[in-house]
């Protein structure tokens, strides 16, 4: 008797055991699917950037168009990116990229915010409508307002200057709306007991209300200056001098001039990408929030 | 609370200056100029009624940018509102190194379009990776000229287009999926509902507030595609990859012809117009179900 029941105990015990080892199995091979699928995604995605990258790394002796290709260079050398500096005027390009961004950074985390306090925190006549008015630009695509622009940039002697870059962009809809959204979530008692110490509305704007809403304000700060860095059409239009150029344009200048040094112009992209992918690492998560909010504009 | 009645109007201003200046003023502006000859040669802009609407619509090219542009459109959509979705749900497992991922599929939304075009034309040239891996899997046997070829030039700056989106629609579906109940799935997984079954049953209707946000975007987005393409092909060869706003351009800045250019430009904010407007309508309709 009790033989046998030890005998069914031990029988019940194997087959568990074996549906848990198939189920492990099952599992492991799930997520070894998914680790595979997630390499061959990410292969597509930064694979471009690999290859550009193994190609600025190639010395001069090397043929770079082999086929087929070779992905590792025989003997790396990092002599392409002097050259490339050298080759165009990187440090200035970067010097103006940084303060169009900057500026424009600037510019709408003031701008928006001051727009979005009333519209938020305050009751007048005619604030609806305001609203509507500002969220409607958001319809008209810069590509149509683009000859406007220009002309009213040339005749305000905006043209190749900073200003012509950064003041057409230094307000956004999206910023207002991202704001408005930001102020409405702090609790109104916090003004009215401010308003009681004797602080007027500019006061409760910039000391009570700002430092609250930190990360809005990271989240469009992020947000145009992902915007202004990358900016290609209107500088396009709008400089010519080639010692105001940003660095997109500045490295669509180069591969123009080197079209057949593919070195160089590999070389110049890398160092190109550099300081946003800095920046994207540091805040990588901001950069990643900041997308979804930006997806309400839609 | 009490304020000066002026107070509001001050905090508004300068924003409204900007927004005034630089989109309320132009677009009243490039709408005057789509009925004149402007050219910036002539100093002052002559009213010409409708001329330049009916030159533009017997320009070849302009049907030719125009045409390309809605094949933009019906390719590139579609594939930005189905992959992403199915990318959103690989990367919203719970994986070791998950984030990892995540960050590295979203380098090429922060990518300026000009590094992207640049990687791109690499991977694209005769003896570039594209043609060795379709040769090497038997795709094609001799190499393609990817950006050189009518052909192909339209079709291989679109593929880049939705490589260099992925990340970014990824993400919003993420969002999306985060906020499905997880007891929904666990209760179809008790009714022995496969991976698939859940996937169009849960997941897909779930997600249909950020399909039509990203339906919307990527179609005002593909409407004004000009930077990969001015980057990757010049809009060649043979104009086969001439989008809308690369005539525009073209139109307005290499050929000075500001008051053609401006009436092209207002057909294009038409038609990205019907789409803001089917957006509204969703939104709207979506406010009054939940009242």
């Amino acid at each position: 008797m009790k033989t046998q029941h030890n005998k069914i105990g031990t029988e019940t015990h194997t087959s568990a055991q074996l549906s848990s080892l198939q189920k492990s199995i099952i599992k492991a091979g799930k997520i070894i699917v998914n680790y595979v699928l997630l390499l061959l995604i990410m292969a597509i995605m930064v694979g471009p950037f690999v290859w550009l990258f193994a190609t600025a790394l190639k010395s001069g002796n090397e043929n770079i168009f082999a086929y087929p290709p070779k992905f590792i260079p025989e003997s790396p050398t990092l002599s392409n990116f002097p050259a490339a500096l050298e080759a165009f005027p990187f440090w200035r390009y970067l010097m103006n990229s940084v303060i169009v961004a900057v500026f424009t950074v600037l510019l709408n985390i003031i701008f928006c915010s001051m727009a979005a306090y009333p519209l938020a925190r305050m009751k007048f006549r005619g604030k609806n409508v305001i609203f509507i008015l500002i969220l409607s630009t958001m319809m008209i695509p810069f590509q149509l307002l683009m000859i406007p622009v220009y002309i009213l940039a040339l005749d305000l002697g905006l043209k190749n200057t900073y200003a012509g870059l950064i003041l057409p962009h230094a307000t956004t809809a999206f910023g207002v709306f991202l704001m408005r959204q930001a102020f409405l979530s702090v609790p109104h008692e916090l003004d009215e007991s401010a308003r009681m110490d004797g602080a007027n509305s500019f006061q409760i704007f910039w000391r009570v209300l700002m430092p609250l809403v930190k990360p809005s304000i990271v989240t469009l700060a992020i947000f145009t200056f992902v915007m202004a860095w990358g900016d290609f059409l209107w500088p396009l239009i709008v400089l010519d001098d080639q010692s105001m150029y940003t660095l997109p344009l500045g490295l669509q200048k180069l591969t123009g001039l080197f079209s057949s040094n593919w070195r160089i112009i590999a070389a110049g992209s890398i160092l190109s990408v550099i300081p946003i992918m800095t920046i994207f690492i540091i805040l990588q998560r901001y950069f990643i929030s900041g997308a979804t909010k930006g997806a309400i504009k839609g | 609370m009490k304020f000066k009645p002026w107070t509001p109007f001050l905090f508004l201003l300068p924003g409204c200056m900007i927004l005034g200046a630089f989109i309320f003023y132009p677009m009243l502006q490039a709408i005057w100029l789509s009925f004149t000859d402007y050219n910036m040669i002539v100093p002052a802009p002559n009213f010409v009624g409708m001329e330049n609407y009916e030159a533009l619509f017997q320009d070849d090219l302009f049907w030719k940018t125009l045409t390309n542009t809605l094949i933009y459109l019906v390719c590139v959509v579609p594939a930005l509102v189905i992959l992403p979705i199915f990318l959103a749900i690989l990367v919203n497992q719970k994986l070791k190194g998950i984030g990892f991922f995540r960050s590295a599929y979203y380098i090429p939304v922060v990518t300026s379009w000009v590094v992207a075009g640049i990687a791109w034309e690499w991977v694209y040239a005769e003896n570039g990776v594209m043609n060795f891996l379709l040769q090497s899997i038997g795709i094609i046997d001799d190499p393609v000229h990817w950006l050189t070829s009518t052909n192909t030039a339209l079709f291989a700056v679109m593929a880049v287009t939705v490589w260099k989106g992925l990340g970014y629609y990824m993400v919003i579906y993420l969002a999306g999926l985060q906020a499905i109940p997880d007891d929904l799935y666990e209760a179809a997984t008790i009714d022995g509902a496969s991976w698939w079954q859940k996937t169009i049953r849960i997941t897909i209707p779930m997600l249909t507030p950020s399909i039509v946000i990203v339906s919307v975007m990527s179609s005002i987005a593909a409407m004004k595609v000009f930077e990969e393409i001015y980057i990757m092909t010049g809009g060649g060869p043979l104009n086969s990859s001439k989008t809308l706003v690369f005539f525009i351009y073209q139109e307005a800045f290499d050929k000075l012809n500001m008051g053609y250019a401006s009436a092209a430009g207002v057909v294009l904010f038409l038609i990205t117009l019907v789409f803001s407007i089917i957006n509204l309508l969703i939104a709207r309709k979506k406010e009054q179900s939940v009242a």
